[in-house]
């Protein structure tokens, strides 16, 4: 490779099947549009963002999708991408596919989130407020840790820190909801348990948090998990499985304890 | 090298051609002297996230070898190119952090108070949690003791009345120009007059050139915008158009700070006043304030 970064003239033409929906009432249904001379250097929402241009300049609604930040850090973009949650790239979001990771002549079906606790706002836009209400459940630590100092005067692990660190970078997307076949939001619930589990400011309310947790999430409609894994396979942050098992045994114990 | 100084230089070189990649938007970021230094291990410990995510969106694995010249390793370098990411002052609030409105607050990045002319790395998201935690649950409670005696507002009332048909004239304003652009292309161009008119070095010049096409869009915007879709139910275009107005409203209002103040100050670089070194050249004489400007219906008055 020479020093150059990558500068490929290269761009495709393809078919985007892209779901439309009007709202969360209505019946939805498959549209086509071509998309031609999509340079390759493109990332997917900017694709969306060029066919939306030319809906608009037709007269047409723009295809609603969620985003915000780009850059795989807030979780906002949620489509399902050729039968994949943030399509077919491993390890990263929607908003960090790229078009090169298609080919010429390709059909591209885009589907919103499918999951009963995740109702359909409009088009691929789904209403993801469930996730909030699980965090809102327990999903902090709510008495005074103390300043910096007594921080400091806690020691923790390397090992622990970066464990409490990886599951901490769960985004809150839903992938792991919308690959799940029972709709489960395991995986999510077990990262937002997790992160606290394993440092010691998370100690004193792991019991309440977990079972509050819990709750909450059966409450709102999301499947149980039967350890399939799909989640983990499609989690854009690498989510690992591990955390599951940490959330079972943080429940048993904190049911033990009742 | 501070980073106003390092984005100045990369823009300059771009601006002048001499940037890389397709779109000539680009400087390199070349890590080989460090990675020669402390191994890939170390530098991938630190920047390995950085690195994938990079791999994922160009498609160049910044910590590959891509040349060895003369038993010096060359790694493939990244390409970089500055980027907004914080707004320098903001919403006017007295120490309290209370607006002009009475018991309208605003914390965090979009108020002016705690950064002066430029802020540190890691500051913006301190602010927030300042202000948050340290501030607002000290201050706020003088503003509610004294509503505890105030009775509830109806929506019965007159000025709901009158608020609700501001904000339906508004939108049926909106709805009904059915001109010819969408709001992203009206929003890029903004983005683009204040890239490179009111951007990291400004001039008398530049800034008065903004402040024309500024008032060009604006018109552009009230007489030619097209929303497809109804009033009724989600509609991304009608929620993007609210916000790319307040955009425009804040590009002019940042121009006209700019033009207005005759000196170079931490972010604020105004060409014709630096130091031989480049480095901004402050007018303390003149310029020892905070400005702080007042809407008036799209003309601002300036109160130091
Ligand atoms: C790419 C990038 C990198 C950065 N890196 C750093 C860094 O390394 N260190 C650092 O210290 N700072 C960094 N910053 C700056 C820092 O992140 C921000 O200054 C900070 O997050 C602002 O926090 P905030 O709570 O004040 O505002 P925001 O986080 O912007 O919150 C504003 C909230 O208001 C909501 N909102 C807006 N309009 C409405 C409305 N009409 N109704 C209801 N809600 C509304 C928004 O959805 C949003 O949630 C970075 C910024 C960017 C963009
Ligand atoms: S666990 Fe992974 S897939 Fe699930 S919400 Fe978090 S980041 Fe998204
Ligand atoms: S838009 Fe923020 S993660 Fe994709």
């Amino acid at each position: 490779m020479s020093l150059a970064g990558s500068t490929t003239d290269t761009s495709i033409s393809f078919k985007l099947k892209v779901w439309r929906q009007a709202n969360a009432h209505a019946e939805g249904r498959f549209e086509t549009y071509e998309m031609r001379d999509i340079p390759t250097d493109t990332s997917f929402l900017e694709m969306m963002d060029i066919l939306n241009e030319q809906l608009i300049e037709q007269g047409q609604e723009p295809v609603t999708f969620d985003h915000d930040c780009r850059e795989g850090i807030c979780g906002m973009c949620s489509l399902y991408v050729n039968g994949h949650p943030h399509g077919p790239a491993t390890g990263a979001t929607t908003c960090q596919l790229y078009m090169r990771r298609f080919k010429d002549g390709d059909t591209i079906t885009v589907e919103p989130w499918r999951s009963a606790a995740f109702p359909v706002i409009k088009d691929l836009m789904v209403n993801r407020n469930a996730f909030d209400q699980i965090q809102q459940a327990g999903g902090y630590v709510s008495f005074q840790t103390g300043g910096a100092q007594d921080a400091n005067a806690i020691p923790i692990s390397k090992e622990a820190a970066d464990e409490a660190m990886d599951s901490a970078t769960c985004i809150g997307c839903g992938a792991c909801v919308a690959a799940c076949k029972n709709g489960s939001a395991m995986l999510f619930l077990s990262a937002k348990v997790s992160q606290f589990a394993l440092l010691p400011q998370g100690r004193a309310e792991a019991k309440r948090r977990v079972k509050a947790m819990l709750a909450k999430m059966d409450e709102l409609g999301f499947g149980n998990c039967t350890n399939t894994g799909a989640c983990a396979a499609e989690c854009p942050k690498n989510i690992k499985l591990s955390n599951i098992a940490r959330l079972n045994r943080e429940f048993i114990c904190a049911k033990c304890a009742d | 090298m501070p980073r106003d100084v390092a984005s100045r230089a990369a823009k300059e070189r771009c601006d002048k051609g001499f940037g890389v990649n397709n779109t000539g938007k680009a400087v390199f970021l070349d890590f080989s002297e460090a990675i020669n230094r402390l191994g890939i291990d170390v530098i991938r410990q630190r920047y390995g996230n950085l690195f994938d995510m990079y791999e994922e969106i160009t498609d160049v694995n910044p910590g590959e070898l891509a040349n060895e010249i003369n038993g010096v390793k060359y790694y493939n370098p990244m390409m970089i190119y500055p980027a907004i990411h914080y707004t320098m002052g903001g919403i006017w609030v007295d120490y309290e952090l209370q607006t002009s409105i009475k018991g309208l607050f605003a914390i965090g990045e979009c108020n002016f108070s705690d950064h002066g002319a430029n802020r540190l790395g890691a500051s913006a998201l301190m602010q927030g949690l300042a202000d948050g935690y340290f501030v607002l649950p000290y201050t706020i409670q003088n503003y509610l003791s004294d509503q505890i005696s105030v009775p509830r507002f109806s929506t019965e009332s007159v000025e709901f009345d009158e608020a609700e048909k501001k904000v339906q004239a508004n939108l049926d304003h909106l709805m009904g120009i059915q001109g010819k652009r969408s709001v992203d292309s009206i929003h890029k161009e903004l983005g683009n007059v204040m890239w490179d008119y009111v951007g990291m070095a400004r001039t008398k010049e530049s800034l008065e050139t903004a402040l024309e096409k500024l008032k060009a869009l604006r018109k552009e915007f009230e007489t030619n915008l097209f929303i497809p879709g109804t009033q009724e139910g989600m509609n991304i275009e009608l929620d993007k158009a609210f916000r790319l107005r307040d955009f425009i409203t804040m590009g002019e209002l940042i121009a006209y700070d700019a033009l207005n103040r005759h000196e170079s100050c931490g972010g604020h670089f105004r060409e014709e006043h630096q130091t031989e070194e480049g480095e901004a050249k402050r007018d303390d004489e003149n310029f020892f304030y905070v400005a702080c400007w007042k809407y008036n219906g799209y003309k601002y008055k300036l109160q130091t």
